[in-house]
């Protein structure tokens, strides 16, 4: 039913004309029709993943696919993970993953407190460079950075995958910065006349107050740092360091066609991890990508 | 006069406490800012003017990466395909992603499930994504020509054909347009009912309503992530990386140009013209975002904000 309906005027004033009370129904219909469609889309490719990722090597060229795998190949996943090494791939992805949340959480948060509940001059200024180094795109810096990594001789090492991120991101500050103003000054007035400091109350007050909105960014960052290709791609080097973006495409390029059903079965266990956090964190999730877009 | 005098000493030494406060919860930021942001920055414009050969040091060459850039075939058609990328992937985009979230807008039964269906995509890891459409767009045993052939279209041979392998990429993009579906969809449960009651009452049809007070209502939202959408359709990267092996093969259709940025700086090791083209495209980015601001000036309602 649509809104319009549920108040008795509008209800009144639909029934005037036989085309609006005809044409109803049929929306109703097409509506779902279309949404059923677009499910239809949206859903084939994961289908297709995981019917693949348990076929027999004979049946992967046959056409018509076979939605059905007969018999179901379980010990494909086996396979991935004793001819993909997919094992030492996963564990590699949450080396890099677990330090880059915490970096997250932590340095965002200081500075998004920074800048939103700490009163200094020429603080809203800073802020606007800060909105500004979002729209620097990352194949500009890419090469200078490459080369202060190899400097360092931090190449093929997890460093230059962790480390920058310990400095906090631009989209991260704003998201936390937004929610932390919306916070009521008088939650922390007391705390200041009593002459608390200013990182006495970020710890004690602040952050527990903050806890959905730092879950928003751990739950970002690690989404983030699991599927990141180009880093990993331009910075490691030994097949045995890569993450789980990494080692897969290198399985696909390596082994290709007659492999594709355990390929499909280690695609399935990268995703595993996030499709779990996503029915976990369902609602932290929906409610921080609606927040991602309240910028006006 | 003196009370004032030290009343002013006092918030100014307040000024200069809370200044290095604040400057000590940012600090981290200060420090991402100059080593990550504006070096890089500065140093990849020098660059940009050098030969750079990666094992030796930098020879300025003036403006001859620029001038050999724009002699460069290869250069030019992916400028080409990046574009052709970017303004049909970002369109569409839009167009499903806010068609989408009104259907979910409109009471369906069922909305959390076609929400998180419509979600899942935009989280799956994109080699992983990468990876089953390279598998689906097989034009023998590929679901998408299966699936074309029942309404009767023997489809094209999609990665294979350089006359479609774009328009496979834009049509993978739409896959993952759910995150787009769940910020519209916030931005249309923001929209005052009042307003779209009272229009019905004086008559307005739905076209009409959609056109006069939702799209506007949600306009902010919409410029933000056609932004958004355009600075990442730019540095379209990962996809074609995945399943062209990064050559941006067939016959250079799908070479963005962030991969024959990449080419040019990991395969050929020439630093300086990679950072030519970086330029380059940075540049794009700039003025396709002053142009959509520029626009929206006009088009984007903020409530009287």
């Amino acid at each position: 039913m649509a809104t319009s309906l549920d108040t008795p005027r509008a209800q009144a004033a639909a029934s005037t004309t036989g085309v609006q009370r005809l044409s109803r129904p049929l929306g109703e219909t097409g509506k779902y029709l279309v949404l059923a469609l677009f499910s239809a889309f949206f859903m084939i490719p994961l289908v297709w993943m995981v019917s693949t990722s348990l076929k027999n090597a004979e049946e992967l060229p046959l056409y018509p696919p076979i939605w059905i795998p007969d018999p179901i190949r379980w010990d494909n996943y086996v396979t991935a993970f004793v001819e993909g090494s997919l094992g030492g791939y996963l564990w590699n992805t949450v080396v890099v993953t677990v330090p880059s949340v915490i970096g997250a959480v932590l340095s965002n948060a200081l500075i998004a407190y920074g800048f939103a509940r700490v009163q200094w001059p020429g603080r809203d200024y800073v802020f606007a460079v800060v909105l500004a180094t979002m729209i620097l795109p990352d194949f500009v810096t890419f090469i200078p950075l490459y080369l202060i990594f190899r400097d360092l001789n931090w190449l093929n090492t997890y460093y230059p995958l962790i480390l920058p991120i310990f400095l906090g991101s631009p989209f991260f500050i704003f998201l936390l910065r937004q929610f932390l103003m919306a916070l009521p000054a008088e939650l922390t007035d007391a705390a200041h006349v009593d002459g608390a400091s200013e990182l006495l109350i970020f710890l004690r007050i602040v952050i527990p107050l903050a806890t959905p909105a730092l879950a928003v960014v751990a739950l970002f960052q690690f989404i983030g740092s699991w599927n990141d290709y180009f880093g990993p791609l331009i910075y490691l080097s030994d097949v045995d360091k890569y993450t789980i973006s990494l080692g897969i495409a290198n399985m696909e390029s390596a082994y290709g066609f007659s492999n594709f059903a355990w390929i499909m079965a280690a695609t399935c266990m990268s995703i595993l991890p996030i499709i779990l956090l996503f029915f976990f964190a369902q609602r932290t999730f929906i409610e921080g990508i609606a927040l991602t877009g309240l910028k006006g | 006069m003196t009370a004032a005098a030290s009343s002013f000493r006092f918030s100014s030494s307040r000024d200069r406490r809370r200044l290095a406060t604040g400057l000590l919860f940012i600090s981290p930021w200060i420090l991402g800012f100059i080593v990550f942001r504006v070096y890089p920055f500065l140093a990849s414009l020098y660059y940009s003017f050098t030969f750079y050969p990666v094992l030796r040091s930098p020879r300025w060459l003036g403006w001859d990466n620029y001038v050999n850039l724009f002699d460069d075939p290869r250069f030019l058609i992916s400028l080409w395909n990046s574009t052709y990328y970017a303004l049909g992937a970002v369109p569409l985009g839009t167009l499903f992603g806010i068609l989408l979230a009104m259907l979910l807008n409109m009471r369906v039964r069922g909305l959390s499930a076609f929400r998180t269906i419509f979600f899942l995509p935009s989280i799956t890891p994109i080699v992983a994504a990468a990876i089953v459409w390279l598998w689906m767009f097989n034009p023998r045993s590929g679901v998408v020509n299966y699936l074309l052939s029942f309404v009767g279209i023997n489809g094209p041979a999609w990665l294979g054909d350089p006359q479609w392998a774009k328009a496979a990429l834009i049509l993978m993009s739409i896959w993952s347009v759910g995150n787009a579906v769940v910020i519209y969809l916030a931005a249309l449960q923001d929209v005052p009912r009042e307003l779209l009651e009272a229009s019905s009452l004086d008559g307005a049809n739905a076209m009409q309503k959609i056109w006069n007070i939702t799209l506007p209502m949600i306009s902010p939202v919409i410029l933000f992530n056609v932004i958004v959408g355009l600075i990442a359709a730019f540095q379209f990267f990962t996809q074609v990386h995945v399943m062209t092996d990064g050559r941006g093969s067939p016959a250079d259709s799908t070479l963005m140009m962030s991969i024959y940025l990449y080419q040019s700086a990991f395969e050929f090791f020439k630093m300086g013209y990679a950072s030519a083209q970086a330029w380059i495209l940075f540049l794009i980015i700039v003025i396709f975002t002053m142009i959509l601001f520029r626009v929206s000036g006009r088009l984007v309602y903020y409530g009287g904000r």
